[in-house]
């Protein structure tokens, strides 16, 4: 059977003949705007579907009649894959999928809107991008602690319990001292404490890096759950009460409409992680640093060649990525909750999804990180309107997309090259 | 590390004898060591002799069994750091040393021993039952993880991380109750189609990510990441549907599956233990069967050892890929199927699986990826979690500890050289670490 010309393993699909990438992703995209336009058209109601750019109904909006809504985006969603089928240069490729993803999302949330019980016929603006950014927020450090890992080749599942830690610590060290910046430091130096076992253990002594994540995962599980019980559950008063950052709001820019109160009147983790997205971004793709990083995960023989120290980059690389993913659990405990058992609950692999559908970049990940906190944010309204899609559906979004990503059905992902490599000299 | 990525290392030499077996799981390195010692003539060392220097040398059970130790000193150290009132007689060890010891170790023996009653045995027992209830509710706890850990420990050999198992056997729980509450079937067979339901339902589960490494290269170690959590969530919409969910209750639990479809009890109704366990026992062996004597096993492990190689042998790697995790998800499926089944719960609920996928991960690792070390694996991990409960109830250390415990022992376990290097074992065998599995992404 070896004679056989059909590879055994396609490694992946080659553009070849006329069915494209382009042109398979434009027959997806006709699909989704024939359903938006016939299905969410019919099932819209006359109703207008109203979205406020203020916390609830009062105030300035953007109206629309929901059946018109609903045809009138389908029919862009629809021509925007028309387009793609037709044959469209390369380069418009992801501006005209993004046009005919948001047209669709939009007809959808027409629907949605319009269908909603009377009196409830609206969309507040400023609480959807708010609460999109609140609850990309674990995501958007987790995946920077995933790329910080990722790019300088050791694989980070343990993304969770680093997460999970940060949040026991800074909750726990910030009861006790009663200061949120102790708290801070406690929660990236508990997020430091996994990815250290993670360094220590993967790199010395080269234990597969991501049967370690999972075990780690599953020891941060026990040992703040075990600590929870023992000591926040019996004194909470004095364990888990830790302060909270208040918000900061930021003259000039947060008078801007609907971003304005979502975005410049958050507190400081909100701030941090749009900050860490930019200078990750920029130390990793111009500085000497981010070089060396990248080349380490890709190619460590030839950085030792040329007298990088591979695993000592990569243990500083591993326990920074600890320290990011711990202030990211921080950002519960410190503003939010007060913790709880288990509290991240998956959320560390959201950001594993984050960081690979966003194909292993900051920016990426904080795109990916925003569309999966816009996808729980939806789940949450559509909750409250009583909307006939289940929440656990668009729950699933987020590892629906990232299967589909991975697959290479939508555009191609490739992690660097010596991920989840040990590197042994000699 | 050592075990993962030894084991499919050498699919052609499987070891011949269980001594070889162990040295085998401990690195391949430390086999071409062994073949270079210098031995043929001379006189041979006495049985006696050989035994104590393979005590203390870096074998297999050793490491094992220190693993076991460091984890409990760990366990020991948290129980004693988050005891209050244990911790206050620290602050004057200087003073009187023997109050703070005292009370140490009043603390840790009695939440150790209380381990080893609610397990193995109970010397207050004063009846037949109460006697055998410890090792029945150890039982009850490994069924499943067998099926989980061979789910695993399988796809290991293959060269397939296996993450979905908690998926798997999330979908195998769905199909098992669904099957057990809608389908009126006499008492034999409707056990017989709930257990069937199960194996496919986590095979099915098992498929996605199988076919998907084999026809477009995404690597199984994410979609099965994935998959596990679209398990979860489809399970909390499906509780809640008509038909499904109690109508007797408002909260997300489904109707009960009916006793003609429950796994009957080993020893009686006062004790939990089912028959789930004869099934792992039986599962075990048909893996072991499958691995090392059938065609499939052999190209299984071809392909796991090195899938271009196995290509050229005109093997299919597409084919096996999707026989791997099918098999592997079949498994976990059935591990599922047991949650409600079994003892442990007759209704689906949003936890009902509890983490058996995840231990199913450890299990593997601890048992070496073989099968019958996959199976005492399952046990030690079944009698923690046994004895976990009684630690909870009468020494209120919670059953956290246990969860620490099992994830500290497999990282020990995972780095030998550690554990060699803490004790000072004789730097014999377990020499540098092959990571032929460690591929990422």
């Amino acid at each position: 059977m070896s004679t056989t010309a059909v590879p055994d393993v396609a490694v992946a699909p080659v553009d070849e003949g006329f069915w494209t990438r382009t042109r398979k992703v434009g027959l997806v995209l006709v699909g989704l705007g024939l359903l938006a336009t016939v299905l969410f058209g019919a099932l819209a109601t006359g109703e207008q579907a109203r979205f406020t750019l203020s916390e609830d109904a009062a105030g300035a909006a953007l109206e629309v009649n929901g059946t018109v809504g609903a045809i009138v985006f389908g029919l862009i969603a629809l021509a925007a894959g028309a387009a793609m089928l037709a044959g469209l240069p390369k380069r418009l490729f992801i501006p005209v999928l993004a046009v005919g993803l948001v047209a669709f999302v939009l007809s959808f949330l027409c629907w949605q809107v319009s269908a909603a019980p009377t009196g409830q016929n609206f969309m507040p603006l400023v609480n959807i991008v708010r609460g999109t950014f609140l609850l990309a927020l674990p995501l958007i450090f987790g995946s920077l602690a995933g790329v910080l890992c990722e790019r300088s080749g050791v694989v980070n599942v343990a993304i969770e319990g680093q997460l999970l830690m940060g949040a026991f610590s800074g909750a726990l060290f910030g009861s006790i001292s009663g200061s949120v910046w102790v708290g801070l430091l406690a929660a990236a130096v508990g997020g430091s404490f996994i990815s250290l076992l993670l360094a220590v253990f993967s790199i010395r002594y080269l234990v597969d890096q991501v049967v370690m994540g999972i075990v780690l995962n599953l020891l941060a599980v026990g040992i703040t759950g075990f600590l929870y019980e023992r000591l926040m559950q019996t004194d909470a008063a004095r364990y888990n009460s830790a302060p909270r950052f208040s918000n900061w709001e930021i003259p000039l820019l947060s008078d801007i409409p609907v971003l304005g109160p979502a975005l410049f009147r958050g507190n400081i983790f909100l701030y941090l992680a749009l900050l860490l997205v930019l200078v990750i971004h920029i130390a990793l793709f111009r500085t000497r640093w981010g070089l060396r990083t990248r080349s380490v995960g890709e190619h460590p023989t030839a950085a030792d060649t040329l007298g990088v120290r591979v695993l000592g980059l990569r243990y500083r690389n591993v326990i920074m990525a600890g320290a990011v993913a711990g202030i990211g659990g921080a950002s519960y405990t410190l503003a939010l909750f007060s913790f709880t058992k288990n509290m991240i609950g998956g959320k560390g692999f959201i950001a594993l999804a984050a960081l690979i559908f966003g194909r292993w970049s900051p920016t990426g990940a904080l795109l990916a990180a925003l569309f999966f906190g816009f996808a729980d944010q939806l789940a949450t309204y559509l909750g409250a309107i009583n909307s006939v899609i289940p929440g656990q559906f668009l729950a699933m979004l987020p590892y629906l997309a990232t299967i589909l990503a991975v697959a290479g059905l939508v555009g191609r992902v490739r992690a660097p090259a010596a991920d989840g490599k040990p590197y042994i000299k000699g | 590390m050592s075990d993962p990525n030894a084991q499919p290392g050498s699919p052609d030499k499987e070891p011949a004898s269980e001594d070889q077996a162990a040295r085998t799981a401990l690195g391949s390195t430390e086999r071409a060591e062994a073949a270079t010692t210098p031995g043929g003539p001379g006189p041979r060392p006495t049985l006696g002799r050989l035994f104590l220097e393979n005590l203390w040398a870096a074998n297999t059970f050793t490491v094992t069994l220190l693993s076991l130790v460091l984890a409990m000193i760990v366990g020991a150290i948290l129980m004693i750091i988050s005891d209050p009132e244990v911790l206050a007689t620290y602050s004057y060890i200087t003073a009187r040393p023997s109050d703070a010891i005292n009370a140490s170790w009043t603390l840790v023996s009695e939440a150790y021993a209380n381990l080893f009653k609610g397990s193995v045995f109970d010397p207050a027992a004063n009846s037949f039952n109460s006697a055998l209830s410890p090792i029945s509710e150890t039982l009850t706890y490994t069924a499943p993880l067998v099926f989980t850990g061979l789910s695993v420990a399988l796809a290991f050999r293959g060269g397939l991380f296996n993450i979905g198992a908690q998926g798997q056997a999330t979908m195998g729980v769905i199909l098992a109750a669904l099957a057990g509450f809608l389908l009126p079937l006499p008492p034999g067979l409707h056990l017989l189609v709930a257990v069937l339901a199960g194996a496919i339902g986590g095979a099915i589960w098992g498929f996605i990510p199988g076919i998907l490494k084999a026809r477009t290269g995404a690597h199984e170690v994410i979609n099965t990441i994935m998959l596990n959590y679209i398990a979860v969530y489809f399970l909390t919409w499906l509780i809640v549907q008509n038909g499904v969910q109690d109508p007797n209750r408002t909260d997300a639990i489904s109707r009960p599956v009916d006793a003609s479809a429950q796994l009957p009890r080993l020893f009686g109704d006062g004790l939990r233990a089912h028959a789930g366990i004869i099934l792992a026992v039986l599962a075990t062996w048909a893996v072991a069967w499958l691995l090392n004597r059938s065609t499939l096993g052999f190209e299984l492990r071809a392909v796991g050892a090195n899938p271009d190689a196995a290509r050229t042998a005109g093997m299919s790697v597409t084919r096996t890929y999707v026989l791997i995790m099918v098999f592997a998800g079949a498994l976990a499926g059935f591990g599922g199927s047991q949650m409600v089944l079994g003892t442990t719960a007759a209704a689906l609920t949003p936890l009902v699986v509890a983490q058996i996928g995840f231990d199913g991960i450890l299990v593997a690792l601890l048992g070496r990826v073989k099968p019958w070390g996959v199976a005492l694996a399952a046990l030690l991990f079944g009698a923690l979690q046994a004895g976990g409960n009684r630690m909870q109830s009468y020494s209120g250390i919670s059953l956290e500890l246990v969860t620490v415990l099992q994830a500290l022992i497999v990282i020990f376990i995972a780095a030998p050289a550690l554990v060699k290097a803490i004790f000072q074992l004789r730097a014999a065998r377990a020499a540098r670490l092959q990571t032929s599995l460690a591929k990422g992404w």
